[in-house]
């Protein structure tokens, strides 16, 4: 009866995401007095899952999971928790996990709570903290199905190191269905964080003036090794694309810093980045609404501050490498 | 073409945020409701496709009948026909259950959603929705480009995007980018009209696993005063000695 995490990587490589969800789904696993059993697919790092308390790893390397394609790894997923016998299925927030992550719950009549912020509340019944109304609020939620589906939210749990000898069994499965969804072309920056699994986000607003402005913010992001984001009204100005654009109806980011550039703090944008955990905003008005929601602020021109701060940044690194 | 888009009534992006009995329940007094921002995306481009390649567009949602003012405008921005299936809508699971009933019977070749409501923040009804009915499934999708039965999509992904090469019959998981915010329709006098004289049915739930409950709700704990700082230096001080983030 073991718990099943479904752990990606890309290019060999497990992503940073991987060992988050790991962590979370031995801590389900301890509370549920059962060991965690991951799956993970055309990954060749697998023995770094029993840092995270991974027991098994089921290995499985099949061509047809190159790139990703969220009814496969659905269907590998599934057969996986049948061969294991398990209940709970752990899966990431990311943008494939939450593609995959409904076909598998139609597919095993599981519920599926998304948004997970912390580590069950119960598991008889099974009980669970997510973030609701766009990180406005949290729900608690019970899952009433025999077999649950757990989506944990972006650097809420973070990595846990609890060392355990894991055993990786080659997991060999052929795919039945015939995948009618293709990738035709992955356009992707390569080397960069992305918001998605970014420690730090560095963030611009209409403070900006321009698009021909967002040189400090890229330096600023390249010294701080951080992913750039920005405001609703600067991607819908075109400056930057809509990947970018962070709130409500862009995407939420739960880093460990915030940097709020020229971001006067609109209600919706708040909401995205609630779950950030410390939150700096610069801008020279003292009366933005971020000044009420971020931990520390500078009042001034952001013509002045950044380059500053990417100077002053550059010295401490210095100092502290 | 036929096409269903799904549109759930969620309260406008500025509301605040209580509880009511006890902290389990959405307080809606004073809110505003509004399509789905997700949705409307999708409705939309629903329309593009009924003006320039020709389609019928229908809208379903699962409420109750508080839910028919939203469905009304979706009407007046030009959808033809509108469905609501009469039932409070407390789970993912159970909402795609009863769409996928809806799709079943009006045989739709398109389905858009949005990629999640931003109320409860499921993400989960056109995928399983798509799964249920054994449909095509392209989520977070920022681009859809649809040729008779050849669909190629363009979905996000973290870092980037992925173009898709899929066919019809498929469900969408809509977002911005599908159409631009000023592309946006907002119903006119004339619409507004015509959609008081346009078919809204009432269909009856069936019965669905109901897979999740909300039994609580609670909100984040209050914040703490800003520390406003005069120097840069004094900020790099905070982040690293006091934060810990750098």
């Amino acid at each position: 009866m073991s718990v099943i995490v479904y752990t990606e990587s890309e290019n060999g490589k497990f992503k940073k995401n991987a060992f988050e969800v790991a962590s979370y789904a031995s801590e389900v696993a301890r509370q549920m007095g059962t060991t965690a059993t991951a799956v993970s697919i055309n990954c060749m790092e697998n023995a770094l899952l029993g840092t995270y308390g991974i027991s098994k790893v089921l290995n499985v390397q099949n061509e047809k999971m190159k790139p990703f394609n969220a009814k496969a790894a659905a269907e590998v997923v599934s057969k996986a928790l049948e061969a294991e016998g398990a209940s709970v299925v752990v899966i990431s927030s990311s943008s494939d996990a939450k593609y995959m992550a409904p076909l598998l719950s139609a597919r095993l009549k599981a519920g599926y709570v998304p948004n997970i912020v912390a580590a069950p509340e119960s598991t008889t019944p099974f009980k669970i903290k997510r973030t609701a109304f766009s990180n406005k609020g949290f729900a608690h939620t019970e899952i009433k199905t025999d077999i649950k589906i757990l989506g944990v939210s972006n650097n809420a749990f973070g990595t846990v190191e609890t060392p355990t000898d894991a055993s990786i069994e080659d997991f060999s499965i052929s795919l039945d269905a015939e995948f009618k969804t293709k990738s035709t072309d992955i356009d992707k920056v390569v080397g960069k964080a992305t918001i998605a699994d970014a420690d730090i986000v560095v963030s611009a607003g209409r403070g900006l003036k321009g698009p021909e402005n967002w040189g400090m913010i890229e330096d600023l992001a390249d010294v701080l090794g951080a992913a750039t984001a920005c405001s609703k009204p600067v991607s819908d100005l075109g400056w930057r694309p809509h990947g970018e654009h962070v709130g409500q109806t862009g995407k939420p980011v739960a880093s460990n810093l915030y940097i709020a550039i020229g971001i006067s703090g609109a209600i919706q944008h708040l909401a995205g980045v609630s779950s950030s955990k410390t939150k700096v905003v610069i801008n020279n008005d003292p009366e933005a609404p971020f000044f009420k929601a971020a931990d520390y602020g500078i009042v001034g021109d952001a013509f002045e501050v950044v380059p500053e701060l990417i100077e002053k940044l550059k010295e401490f690194k210095a100092q502290n490498s | 073409m036929k096409i269903l888009v799904c549109i759930s009534n969620v309260p406008d992006t500025t509301s605040k945020i209580n509880f009511t009995d006890g902290d389990t329940k959405f307080d809606t007094n004073g809110v505003q409701f509004v399509i789905n921002p997700n949705d409307e995306f999708g409705l939309t481009r629903a329309m593009w496709f009924k003006e320039k390649q020709g389609a019928t567009v229908h809208v379903a949602t699962v409420g109750d009948a508080s839910v028919e003012p939203t469905m009304r405008k979706a009407l007046a921005i030009g959808a033809d026909e509108a469905i609501r299936v009469n039932a409070v809508p407390t789970d993912g699971f159970f909402v795609a259950q009863q769409l996928a009933e809806i799709v079943k019977n009006g045989g739709y070749d398109l389905v858009i959603g949005g990629r999640e409501s931003i109320d409860y923040n499921g993400g989960m009804v056109p995928g399983i929705l798509a799964s249920l009915l054994d449909m095509n499934f392209v989520n977070t999708c920022v681009k859809l480009e649809i040729d008779g039965d050849n669909v190629t999509a363009v979905r996000e992904i973290d870092g980037g995007k992925e173009t898709l090469s899929t066919s019809l019959p498929l469900v969408v998981g809509g977002q911005k980018g599908l159409v631009e915010e000023s592309d946006l329709k907002i119903p006119n006098m004339r619409g507004i009209m015509m959609a008081r004289q346009k078919k809204l049915s009432v269909v009856e739930p069936v019965e669905g696993i109901k897979a999740t409950e909300d039994v609580k709700f609670d909100k984040p704990a209050p914040k703490g005063e800003i520390k406003l700082v005069e120097t840069v230096d004094e900020l790099v001080s905070l982040l690293h000695n006091e934060a810990k983030v750098i």
